[in-house]
């Protein structure tokens, strides 16, 4: 695969810049990556990060409260922001003749935000709006990222719930908000990723000019996160009212993905293997052979791949009705597991993982907003955006040993289990 | 917060020496390229939509298959379950394939496909590497001409389909939309969107082979490509493909629904609910009513996007929502404009006061020149980028496929959106968004909001 063309420079106050032109379509995507998610979050503030994200869109020296919100629309875009782990992403997609204001608005909240106690408690309650729709009002809410990373981990950056609970949210105020804003959203902080179609040169003659006078701050150091694997399997068990049969998640530790990314990768191709279309290992023998589940998933990263640092989580998801115990689909899981790391996947296996991938990675570089966001998350995380190109290549050379082995690493005796169990115990 | 011992106040960081600073003005837009396109139909009844997008060497593929139950009345109907299955097992085999060899082949090719049904079409769906076209329109036609629906498939399937249902009835939305479509159109097959477990229990591999043999046909249907092929070579691969797929008819289209008239909300009792699920309706205009530019964008500054009176006042102003959306919806015959938001049980019966208040607002006191204009380029700027990519564009086709509308259709609409003034969009705001044309659905907990619903009035409690 071409290696598509990308620029990166860095200003003087720090600011890490990926441009990345391409002019098959009359659109440009701009983000900018912060170094901070959830896992920074203090004790006694769950959930800030994330109610951080929401106050970068209220305002700023220039522009009043929803002005943000309209300026990107009226130039006929779209634009949103994320929480992750160890990121929060901001991004707009639009005709490319609103590229400047696109560079404008995001300079101008990284320069001066307006964080105001009015601003603050309206967020608040948004925010439990949204967690009440998509975790405590819904079947399965927070399955299994956030009812997963606390039987898996002992600490609390990386056990705690990101989302937040209501009482830490509601004690925030905005001296804590001063506060994250001054550490964490320094330019030196953060990555801006342009996309699409524009002019390099000019795209950076406008960087320049509306990032250029963003004072520097001193960056925080970046802790590590680091702890041990578990030592044993730990288990543990969640009620959820709403749901209507028993599910289970196994989560396992994996490399790091920064430095052993190659080690990492072995698990991404042995994630296709297991629950990648009807031929794989886990969909053949859960829902077609034994019919003991009625879905099956597997995966890197509780957010998706390569979206987080060390340490990262491999797990494996199921659905099953309530007459099927959870040790029977574990049972089964394992010998897959096992079988796998004594004979391999086949050559073909691999190769049907490693094409799917390519067609995937060239479906989201397509679609700009996963492009831009790609580029950004792989030059905060990684320190190199072209990650992203190089992955297809990659992944093509993972060989069946090595997956193999990154089955084999997956024991038993080293993993969370959570069993979630309906209110009505699934028999309703 | 422990972080940093020193930092600068809220106020501190807000200010900066300079000052405000002037919004820049919008560059040069460049115009998207003219799309490269053959529309034309094939002997055997089935419309190819070929476009030429080669940024990335891929190609889409999209067919849609008219599927609606030919009976007038759900009531007693085994379509629903029939299609369901269908859908779930038409993949599973044929006389060359096993659904091992279906996953493999579109595999190795990069590629997926997926089959779909609800009221109206049975939708397949896939992509490959550019260099896989060919194998995924062999394997589209040999299950269109050759599926075998294996019974030990289609029984684990059916088993299947029985716990998804009850998975899928479980989300708040889901309850809230059967709730809605039952609410509007009664015992119109367009209402039933999910069979019950009992037919699908029901529902033998004679009936799918039957049903595949009277009701999977290419005259009505529609194939859009979309990729890094020339049109006319896309053409041909098509009808070498799918040429000699053949039956008797034309797929059945459903039969169109009455307008939806405005009248009281029924209530949904969902007992334990922390948060209700708002949905009203009201009749919408076809894409190809000349007026539907001016509705459009009626609905754009009432609730369709971040920048609505809507959003601004039940979530930006008052907190009660973390979405609140209002969109066109389009039917059988004609269109529908929905309104969602979903509320805390506390200010669920607020929220459903200040909605009524905006639907009623926006008729009397109409949208300004501004929120015109921020509507009609948020509208013509989130189609170019929403086309942007070959998924996009693919998908954005079918369905207007599916209305009988063209590329010339996606092509010409900026121009028409253009052309529409703020006193069409005032006049279509008063007559579609008043208050008495809405009607809908609420779903909660009875024991928190029967007092203030009783108090609020138009809502029919249990």
């Amino acid at each position: 695969m071409a290696l598509p063309e990308l620029h990166r420079f860095t200003l003087p106050n720090g600011l890490r810049v990926v441009l990345a032109p391409d002019r098959s379509a009359p659109v440009v995507g701009v983000s900018v990556h912060y170094d901070v998610g959830f896992r920074s979050e203090p004790e006694g503030r769950t959930g800030f990060a994330h109610l951080f994200e929401h106050l970068m869109f209220q305002g700023s020296e220039s522009l009043e409260k929803l002005a943000h919100f309209r300026h990107v629309q009226s130039s006929g875009g779209t634009f949103n922001g994320s929480t992750h782990p160890d990121y929060t992403d901001y991004y707009e997609v639009l005709p490319s003749a609103a590229l400047e204001r696109a560079l404008f608005l995001e300079a101008d909240r990284m320069r001066a935000p307006k964080i105001t106690e009015e601003n603050l408690r309206n967020q608040i309650d948004v925010v439990k709006e949204e967690i009440r729709l998509n975790v405590l009002n819904r079947p399965y809410g927070g399955f299994p990222w956030i009812l997963l990373p606390p039987v898996l981990f002992q600490t609390f950056p990386n056990a705690h719930n990101g989302y937040g609970d209501f009482t830490d949210l509601e004690n925030a105020t905005v001296d804590d908000c001063a506060a994250f804003f001054d550490t964490y959203y320094a330019p030196g902080n953060a990555v801006l990723t342009v996309a699409g179609d524009f002019d390099p040169e000019g795209a950076k003659a406008l960087v320049e000019q509306h990032f250029g006078d963003v004072p520097a701050r001193p960056v925080p150091t970046r802790p590590s996160f680091a702890e041990a694997a578990p030592k044993g399997e730990l288990r543990a068990e969640h009620t959820d009212k709403h749901a209507p049969m028993p599910a289970l998640a196994v989560g396992y530790r994996i490399p790091d993905p920064v430095n052993e990314v190659e080690g990492y990768l072995a698990y991404l191709v042995l994630a296709g293997v297991l629950t990648d279309g009807d031929g794989s290992r886990l969909q053949q023998r859960l829902v077609h052979r034994d019919a003991i589940v009625v879905d099956v998933g597997a995966g890197c990263g509780l957010f998706g791949p390569l979206e987080a640092r060390d340490p990262d989580t491999f797990s494996i998801t199921a659905i099953h009705p309530a007459e099927v115990t959870s040790e029977q689909v574990l049972a089964a899981v394992d010998e897959e597991l096992l079988r796998l790391a004594e004979e391999g996947p086949t050559e073909q296996e691999l190769a049907k993982v490693t094409a799917r991938w390519v067609s995937t990675m060239h479906r989201e570089h397509d679609r700009l907003t996963s492009r831009t966001l790609g580029l950004g998350s792989a030059e905060l995380l990684f320190g190199r955006a072209e990650l992203l190109y190089e992955l297809p290549d990659k992944l093509a050379g993972i060989t069946t040993d090595e997956v193999a082995a990154a089955a084999k690493a997956l024991r038993s005796d080293s993993r969370a289990v959570l069993i979630l169990k309906p209110a009505s115990g699934g028999n309703e | 917060m422990s972080a940093p011992t020193k930092h600068r106040s809220a106020d501190e960081i807000g200010r900066t020496e300079l000052g405000p600073r002037p919004f820049p003005e919008l560059g040069e837009q460049r115009a998207a390229a003219d799309l490269d396109a053959i529309d034309t139909t094939l002997a055997n009844g089935l419309r190819v939509l070929a476009v030429r997008r080669d940024s990335v060497p891929l190609v889409e593929v999209r067919l849609r298959i008219p599927f609606g139950d030919p009976a007038t009345s759900s009531v007693g109907s085994t379509h629903a379950a029939r299609a369901e299955v269908l859908a779930n097992t038409v993949l599973t085999g044929t006389a060359t394939r096993s659904r091992v060899d279906v996953d493999t082949e579109l595999a190795l090719v990069g590629g997926e496909l997926d089959a779909v049904v609800d009221p109206e079409r049975l939708s397949f769906s896939g992509n490959a590497l550019v260099s896989g076209f060919e194998t995924v329109l062999d394997v589209l036609r040999d299950v269109l001409t050759g599926a075998t629906y294996p019974a030990d498939e289609v029984e684990r399937e059916r088993a299947r389909l029985v716990e998804r249902i009850r998975l899928a009835r479980s989300q708040p939305n889901v309850i809230a939309r059967e709730a809605l479509q039952r609410h509007l159109y009664g015992d119109h097959p367009f209402a039933k969107e999910m069979p019950e477990a009992d037919e699908v229990e029901a529902v033998t591999r004679d009936d799918v082979l039957a049903l595949h043999s009277s009701a999977v046909l290419p005259r009505g249907s529609a194939i859009v490509v979309v990729g890094d092929v020339a049109p006319d070579a896309a053409v041909r691969a098509v009808e070498a493909a799918l040429g000699g797929w053949t039956g008797e008819g034309t797929a059945v289209a459903l039969s169109p629904l009455s307008p939806v008239r405005g009248g009281d909300v029924l209530f949904v009792h969902r007992p334990g609910a922390v948060q209700s699920q708002i949905r009203l309706a009201g009749r919408g205009l076809e894409r190809t009513d000349e007026r539907y530019p001016a509705l459009q964008l009626a609905n754009l500054v009432f609730g369709g996007f971040f920048s609505s009176r809507l959003v601004e006042n039940i979530r930006e102003d008052k907190g009660y929502t973390y979405s609140a959306r209002s969109h066109p919806e389009f039917t059988p015959g004609g269109a529908t404009l929905l309104v969602d938001a979903d509320t805390a049980s506390e200010v669920t019966v607020a929220a459903l006061l200040e909605t009524r208040y905006e639907l009623g607002r926006l008729g009397l006191v109409p949208p300004t020149e501004s929120e015109v204009d921020t509507a009609r380029r948020y509208a013509i700027g989130s189609l170019l980028t929403a086309t942007s990519s070959q998924g996009g564009l693919a998908s954005f086709l079918v369905n207007l496929a599916g209305l009988g509308l063209d590329v010339g259709w996606f092509t010409g609409h900026p121009a028409r959106l253009a052309a529409v003034t703020v006193e069409q969009v005032a006049e279509v705001a008063l007559e579609f968004f008043a208050p008495t044309s809405f009607t809908g659905v609420l779903v909660g907990d009875a024991e928190l909001l029967t007092p203030q619903l009783r108090a609020l009035g138009g809502v029919t409690l249990p």
